[in-house]
């Protein structure tokens, strides 16, 4: 990458203790992200997937701070902000902002929708009174709401409107990178298109980066640019999105390749479906971690974890067999 | 292989709330066959989970009441039989299993108990031998070491796992129809891929007819033989999987169907969109829905007459029917 990355992640660790007893011992650790590294260029979305329990939301809210990392750091313009106090962190909130699944439990119900907006802007000390005013009016225009409808409470607002909230409040504080966990899975599907061509369209006009989790691949490999995949806490491949996607290295991502219901009834495919369940990252399989459910996994890969390493041009992956 | 199992015939439910009455699911008709699966899809608020609890007589009354129609099960009407001969149907002869499995099923009961209840209530096996019937069908539906597993509890399951228990309680006694809601809604895709796997195979075994209803378009491409489509409670087209998804007569279905993001990679000819279509607006709130046509206010080619009154719902090809004024004249109805 020629550019300077606005991101950089580096052998990112999370892990929570597990406490039993009437102690409260410390019974062992879920490894929720265990050595992840990856890096963002200015106006670059990178795609995160795996399923549920792989660590891509705490990925994305140890990348925020909003839970203390174990190990491993994070970069931001190239700043390091993996220790920083609140006070410190303060000027780099205003860079990074997340927005989530759930807009209806993410913002505050008893709030305007126009307050919502306007609280990063006061807070942050950017705008007051009338300059405010009209700094959430253009933000309302931007998401395609109504400045009219600064006066509503989330209630009165559809989901998709109500994404479209978030994200207003999220571009407030003009920021350089935003995190989006999950941010269309609970929409319907015509919502879901007007709130991607949304995104993608702000990113167009912002020079915005995006790190965008997402379970669905068609929409990962709709709105990015490179798509990492995460199995038990690790990245097991990465790569721009139309080398992953149409000559996968690691067999986890054929496998999830596979799975996915194709919109086309003519497609009729071979169906190769993985056995069995993802094991608990409190206790991860030795050796690689996906070799309990893997179709081609040999005596190597029960004792021997791969590492990730380069298998084509910009593409990582981790796997034995691809040597 | 074409007799219809269940044949529902204007089927209509209606919710009274604060806000005025509520149309939710209006003058639904379909009928099912032996062995075949169903979808019926649509987005949240169109009515699709409240023909199933209809159908189920599971609709919560109040505020909810199933206000006309038929559900004629092998002949029988269901909405006529009083609630204990409903009983002896439910779980019995028709059965339903959900989205979110841990809230449906008991959580101070093992699985195995669960799936044996069933058998104890509508086949009249007991004890021992319904427990190791329960075994059976928790082998059946692929759970490793079903004989440990059954002394399970629910909590002490994978999501994947809580479901195939759900599909076993729901199967257990051969059902000849089994209504699926959003069945893989909340589990991973390569959980997903073997949930579906297992419901089609279910459907092989036992000759069971499936109603599955989902948002998910792929999922229906890939399991359905016909689709019913619906919008704000009324069906607004009905075709053969294939024709739906290749020649779609209602512009929301042509919408829908432009919305979803495709795997480009599984579509190398495909030019990747710059941009997804979008179905402008939203639905409409059931509660003040306009006079005629529910999707006109969204629709591209809405004119007077779509604003003014309900299309008629007709077939345009053989098996293939629509709800729309103009579906001749936008995409070429009416041959072949």
């Amino acid at each position: 990458m020629a550019e300077a990355p606005l991101l950089d992640v580096t052998d990112l660790r999370k892990h929570f203790p597990v406490r039993r007893g009437l102690l409260r011992r410390q019974a062992g650790s879920v490894f929720a992200v265990d050595g992840v590294s990856f890096s963002i260029a200015p106006g670059e979305t990178l795609g995160l997937v795996g399923e549920s329990g792989c660590g891509k939301s705490t990925v994305a809210r140890t990348v925020m701070r909003l839970v203390e990392p174990t190990s491993g750091s994070i970069r931001l313009g190239g700043a390091d902000i993996t220790h920083l106090d609140k006070a410190a962190m303060r000027p780099f909130r205003r860079q990074m902002q997340i927005i989530f699944q759930d807009p209806f439990s993410s913002l505050n119900p008893r709030m305007s929708a126009g307050d919502i907006v306007r609280e990063p802007i006061a807070f942050h000390g950017i705008a007051q009174g009338r300059a405010a005013d009209d700094r959430v009016a253009e933000l309302f225009e931007q998401v395609g709401l109504r400045a009219a409808q600064m006066r509503l409470y989330p209630h009165q607002f559809s989901g998709g409107q109500r994404q479209r909230i978030s994200i207003a409040r999220a571009l407030a504080l003009d920021p350089q990178l935003i995190v989006g966990d999950e941010p269309v899975s609970a929409l319907d599907v015509s919502i879901q298109a007007q709130v991607i061509n949304l995104l993608m369209d702000l990113q167009r006009q912002k020079g915005l980066s995006y790190l965008f989790i997402a379970h669905d691949l068609a929409v990962v490999e709709h709105i990015s640019h490179r798509v990492a995949v995460m199995y038990l806490g690790k990245i097991v491949e990465m790569a721009d999105k139309v080398s992953l996607y149409r000559a996968p290295r690691h067999p986890y991502t054929e496998a999830l390749l596979a799975a996915v219901p194709v919109p086309n009834p003519r497609i009729k495919r071979k169906r190769q479906l993985l056995d069995g369940d993802v094991p608990s990252p409190m206790n991860p399989p030795p050796g690689c971690a996906f070799h309990t459910r893997c179709p081609y996994a040999e005596a190597r890969c029960r004792v021997e974890a791969p590492l990730l390493r380069d298998v084509a041009p910009g593409h990582i992956a981790a796997c034995h067999r691809d040597g | 292989m074409d007799t219809p199992v269940l044949d529902v015939r204007g089927l209509s439910t209606v919710f009274f709330t604060r806000n005025g009455l509520i149309r939710a699911v209006d003058d639904l008709s379909f009928t099912v066959n032996r062995g075949e699966v169903l979808a019926i899809v649509g987005e949240s608020g169109c009515g699709k989970s409240i023909s199933a609890l209809s159908i189920m007589r599971l609709v919560p009354s109040p505020p909810g009441r199933i206000v006309g129609g038929e559900v004629r099960l092998d002949g029988t009407d269901l909405l006529a039989l009083d609630e204990a001969a409903m009983r002896d149907v439910r779980g019995n002869k028709i059965s339903m299993i959900f989205q979110e499995p841990m809230t449906s099923l008991n959580p101070v009961m093992t699985v195995g108990a669960q799936v044996a209840e069933t058998l104890t209530i509508h086949q009249g096996i007991s004890g021992k031998a319904a427990f190791e019937r329960a075994v059976e069908m928790l082998r059946l539906v692929r759970i490793p070491e079903p004989a440990q597993r059954a002394r399970a509890y629910p909590h002490q399951l994978s999501g994947g796992m809580r479901q195939r228990a759900m599909i076993a309680m729901a199967v257990a006694c051969q059902p000849q129809v089994l209504i699926a809601d959003e069945p893989t809604t909340a589990l991973d895709v390569t959980i997903q891929a073997q949930i579906l796997d297992l419901l089609l195979r279910m459907r092989e075994e036992l000759g069971t007819a499936v109603i599955l209803i989902t948002h998910d378009l792929g999922v229906v491409a890939e399991t359905a033989q016909r689709v019913v489509v619906m919008y704000a409670g009324r069906k607004i087209e009905e075709a053969p999987v294939d024709a739906l998804f290749a020649e779609p007569l209602h512009p929301y279905t042509h919408g829908l169907l432009a919305s979803v993001p495709h795997l480009a990679s599984l579509n190398p000819d495909a030019a990747p969109a710059e941009r997804l279509q979008e179905i402008p607006g939203m639905v409409p709130p059931l509660t003040n829905l306009p006079p005629g046509c529910a999707f006109a206010p969204r629709c591209p080619h809405a004119d007077a007459q779509c604003r003014a009154a309900y299309p008629p719902f007709e077939a345009r090809r053989p098996g293939h029917a629509v709800a729309c004024w103009h579906a001749d004249r936008l995409y070429g109805g009416g041959h072949g």
